[in-house]
């Protein structure tokens, strides 16, 4: 089997437990939105959103929804041992971790297309403004966050307290995504649009995304256990 | 072994003379102009930082040799320095503060390097976190972890720095007169020569630890 087949095979095994169980989606999603209901207390005052705070709510909600989905996911390869069958199995290790990759970004894009118009309509943040900027923050963001996720994820399967420990180790290591997610969002949202900042944010985000996959990727293959 | 158990007192002694001395040193050195007298908390904090900063550069290179050698004595030093970048790290937190109290009126600041110091000392507690509460298997999560805080130290402080900066900036050292010079690369030493000392202490203790668990294994079989 070539790599992207491999890959593709990966992949679409979760995406078919899913489509099956719409477990993740489901929770993940309404999870996201009740981020978003919570911080709307504490940034909303007298009826106004505070500035900048619609790109903030975004991005920490997309957080905390890709933390509790990477969770789950890995948590039901625990649960029924496949993880170790899909390491045993003759394929390359980067191509599992691609696979996984995959999957979890589908799905936080999922999520993703779901929560941005809801906090567009609540915190009336123009997202017409820059579609394709703003997809593009999205996408880069995702991408990296579920990139250092999913093999912190992979590798905390067999550890104690996993739980607990994926976010303690996740969110400081992701922090250069999110401040150039949330800054880039808030130039395209704010009263007075600087799209060249968002532009350089995102041309941040695809360099952070290219270290964070190579060293994800050499890293996966001796913390799996060759 | 001979050599490394005088080394470590000698190390100490001569760190423990330097950090008598300092303050002396400290006090002889001119005020500064605006800040005057809150000024000298930079004698130990600046060191402290650089020893921060450098612990985590050994906590990150020897993480990556575990991964890619498996070699126990790596991942000693790994966790040795991880367990350092979090001692002189609160050194640091503590005392960049009680000097912005002074210079900037608040307490803390969403600043670049205050921001960047910080989620630089997360990773390093996160990783303490993992080994202790991970269990069995730990040390490769930990490497991977040290091995991303590393490389993540100048994306942290290029993306806050863009963000925002009112810290002084690293060019106050070259500026400083002579007066303030010396005392200051005097600290530095002393900082230096302390984290070298701890560093190997808790190699060895570390080195006893895993002789230990060896003799443990080897009476179970």
């Amino acid at each position: 089997m070539g790599f992207l087949n491999t890959v593709w095979t990966i992949a679409r095994k979760d995406l078919v437990i899913e489509a099956r169980s719409r477990e993740l989606a489901y929770t993940t999603l309404f999870f996201s939105v009740s981020v978003v209901l919570v911080f709307s207390f504490s940034f909303v005052v007298e009826g106004v959103a505070l500035t900048d705070a619609a790109a903030g709510i975004l991005w920490v909600s997309i957080a905390f929804a890709g933390t509790l989905a990477l969770g789950r996911t890995f948590e039901r390869e625990r649960q029924s041992d496949t993880l170790k069958a899909l390491l045993l199995s003759p394929v390359e290790r980067p191509a599992i971790y691609i696979g996984k990759l995959v999957g979890v970004l589908l799905l936080m894009l999922v999520v993703e297309a779901v929560v941005t118009p809801v906090v567009g309509l609540l915190f009336q943040a123009p997202l017409d403004r820059a579609p394709l900027l703003l997809v593009g923050l999205l996408v880069t963001g995702t991408l990296g966050f579920a990139g250092v996720g999913t093999l912190f994820a992979a590798m905390l399967i067999r550890a104690q307290s996993r739980d607990v420990l994926l976010p303690v180790l996740l969110y400081p290591i992701t922090v250069p995504l999110v401040i150039a997610g949330v800054r880039g969002t808030a130039a395209i949202f704010a009263a007075e649009p600087n799209l060249a900042v968002a532009q350089a944010w995102l041309s941040m985000l695809v360099f952070f995304d290219a270290v964070f996959l190579t060293l994800a990727l050499w890293v996966f293959g001796p913390v799996m256990g060759e | 072994m001979q050599s490394r158990s005088i080394l470590v007192p000698v190390l100490l002694f001569v760190a423990a003379v330097m950090f008598l001395r300092a303050p002396f040193m400290i006090d002889a050195a001119p005020y500064e102009s605006t800040m005057g007298l809150i000024q000298r908390i930079f004698y130990f904090h600046v060191p402290s930082a650089m020893v921060m900063f450098l612990s985590a550069l050994v906590c990150g290179v020897a993480s990556a040799v575990y991964l890619a050698k498996r070699s126990p004595r790596a991942d000693a030093v790994a966790v040795s320095a991880a367990e350092l970048v979090v001692v002189f790290g609160l050194i640091v937190l503590v005392t960049g503060p009680i000097w912005a109290r002074k210079a900037w009126g608040i307490w803390w600041q969403w600043d670049a390097r205050l921001t960047s110091a910080l989620v630089l000392w997360l990773i390093f507690v996160s990783y303490l976190l993992l080994r202790r509460f991970a269990g069995a298997g730990s040390e490769m999560l930990a490497a991977a972890v040290g091995v991303f805080g590393m490389a993540n130290v100048p994306f942290v402080y290029w993306s806050v720095n863009v963000w925002r900066t009112i810290h002084p900036n690293t060019n106050v050292v070259a500026s400083l007169i002579p007066e303030m010079r010396v005392p200051f690369y005097w600290c530095t030493a002393a900082f230096l020569l302390l984290y070298a000392a701890l560093l190997l202490t808790r190699l060895r203790l570390e080195g006893s630890r895993m002789q230990l668990e060896a003799a443990y294994a080897e009476l179970e079989d």
